[in-house]
């Protein structure tokens, strides 16, 4: 079924793109992607951006699909997101996590809802800023509870994220940063489950990407994202570097290498990221 | 990986410091270049509906000439702006957030269609983004 789901959106997204004109208001390769939860930002980092280029005057809708298959699991994401003037984006995403080795999923949703605070990624002096929050939802606790997750149902991550596009500051070339704070006690981004016997509280944990825009239809970055160790587990922090594909304001193909460390005991897990986004309108 | 992100990321910026002495007016090609680049953003417009509305009362024979010199004067070349404030050009127009970023669009085309490289590119658009604020909402 996810498979067929998978297959249909992909076939919805690009016969999507090709008939209708959307919202193009941001300069192309300035939007963005819809990260893992759903949120506009980068692979795994949600940034200040509202995916979409929607500017004040419009609304932009786009769906996405991403697998990052590692070692001995692979994450399937499925999602949909809003984003209105420029100002407020709403987003949903499904997760589901296949354990290649062991057997079986675990699924979650994740609701983010993200306001703009200040500034234009492109064209204010000083960074994009907003702030934003994902809830996320697990279908089954079970696995979350037997590796001892104090909250096997469901958790809320608050985030701040600053963002900057630096037009021709390297080389000619344009460069985009991203600086987010979140607030979050989830374990694996929530999939197996949030707080632990080693931490059940709010930490604050430091994501960044960087990327460098080679052409306006080629973008190369690295993205770093801090995890807590609630579980004792082992959890470790993530990073990627990745190259995506921009042909027009409404497809976007990224492929990146994602290094994710150790998960529920399986070390030095690794793998490629492939995400393929599209504006809807 | 890591270490070969930092290895390309020391080259790009080797090279950035290389060219920083020269204008971006001056790595452009000089005046030809701008005119040229004003004639092409001209005709994007003309072809352009929602564009050409902004313009159809305008003199566009002042239009190319005050733009011409405004960006040359950006890129850092040697010419004067002789025409009126951006405030006074774009007052009671109401240009929205997207008519501006449509029109940026469009200048990239005329960029594109000069042939003006791409780093180049981005060093024009840098020198002009802060006009932004004077022409929106206004």
């Amino acid at each position: 079924m996810p498979v067929n789901w998978c297959r249909s959106l992909v076939f919805i997204v690009s016969l999507v793109s090709t008939l209708t004109l959307a919202g193009e208001g941001k300069l192309i390769g300035t939007a963005g992607l819809n990260q893992i939860e759903g949120s506009g930002g980068g692979g795994i980092v949600p940034w200040a951006t509202l995916a979409g280029y929607d500017s004040q005057e419009q609304i932009s809708v786009n769906g996405f699909t991403t697998q990052v298959d590692i070692d001995d699991y692979r994450l399937n994401v499925l999602g949909l997101s809003a984003s209105f003037y420029d100002r407020v984006e709403v987003s949903v995403a499904q997760h589901r996590f296949d354990l290649k080795t062991l057997g079986g999923d675990i699924k979650q949703n994740v609701y983010g809802l993200k306001y703009r605070l200040y500034g234009d990624v492109v064209y204010s002096t000083w960074p994009q800023v907003s702030v934003g929050i994902q809830h996320k939802e697990l279908d089954d606790g079970s696995i979350a509870t037997a590796v001892g997750a104090e909250n096997s149902n469901s958790g809320t991550d608050f985030y701040l994220a600053a963002t900057k596009v630096h037009l021709g500051a390297i080389a000619g070339f344009n460069a985009v940063w991203s600086i987010t704070a979140r607030a979050t006690k989830a374990n694996q981004l929530g999939l197996l489950g949030f707080g632990g016997a080693n931490n059940d509280s709010y930490q604050i944990m430091t994501e960044a990407s960087a990327g460098v825009l080679f052409s306006r239809h080629l973008a190369v970055g690295a993205e770093y994202r801090q995890k807590p160790d609630n579980l004792g587990l082992g959890e470790e922090d993530w990073f990627d570097v990745f190259v995506s594909y921009i042909p027009n304001k409404n497809l976007s193909f990224t492929l990146a290498w994602a290094e994710l460390g150790s998960i529920a005991g399986a070390k030095g897990q690794q793998g490629l990221y492939l995400s393929l986004n599209g504006q809807l309108w | 990986m890591k270490n070969l992100i930092f290895v390309c990321l020391t080259c790009v910026l080797l090279n950035a410091c290389a060219s920083k002495n020269i204008s971006t007016y001056q790595q452009l090609g000089g005046q030809d270049k701008v005119a040229e680049i004003v004639d092409n953003f001209i005709t994007e417009i003309e072809f352009d509906p929602v564009m050409f509305e902004f313009f159809k009362e305008s003199d566009i024979n002042r239009f190319r000439e005050k733009l011409i010199e405004h960006l040359c004067l950006l890129t850092g070349g040697p010419c004067q702006y002789t025409g009126d404030t951006m405030e006074q050009v774009h007052g009671g127009m109401n240009i929205t957030e997207a008519n501006f970023n449509h029109s940026v669009d469009l200048f990239i085309n005329a960029m594109i269609k000069a042939d003006v490289p791409h780093p180049i590119q981005n060093k024009v658009l840098a020198t002009m983004i802060h006009t932004r604020d004077e022409m929106i909402y206004r």
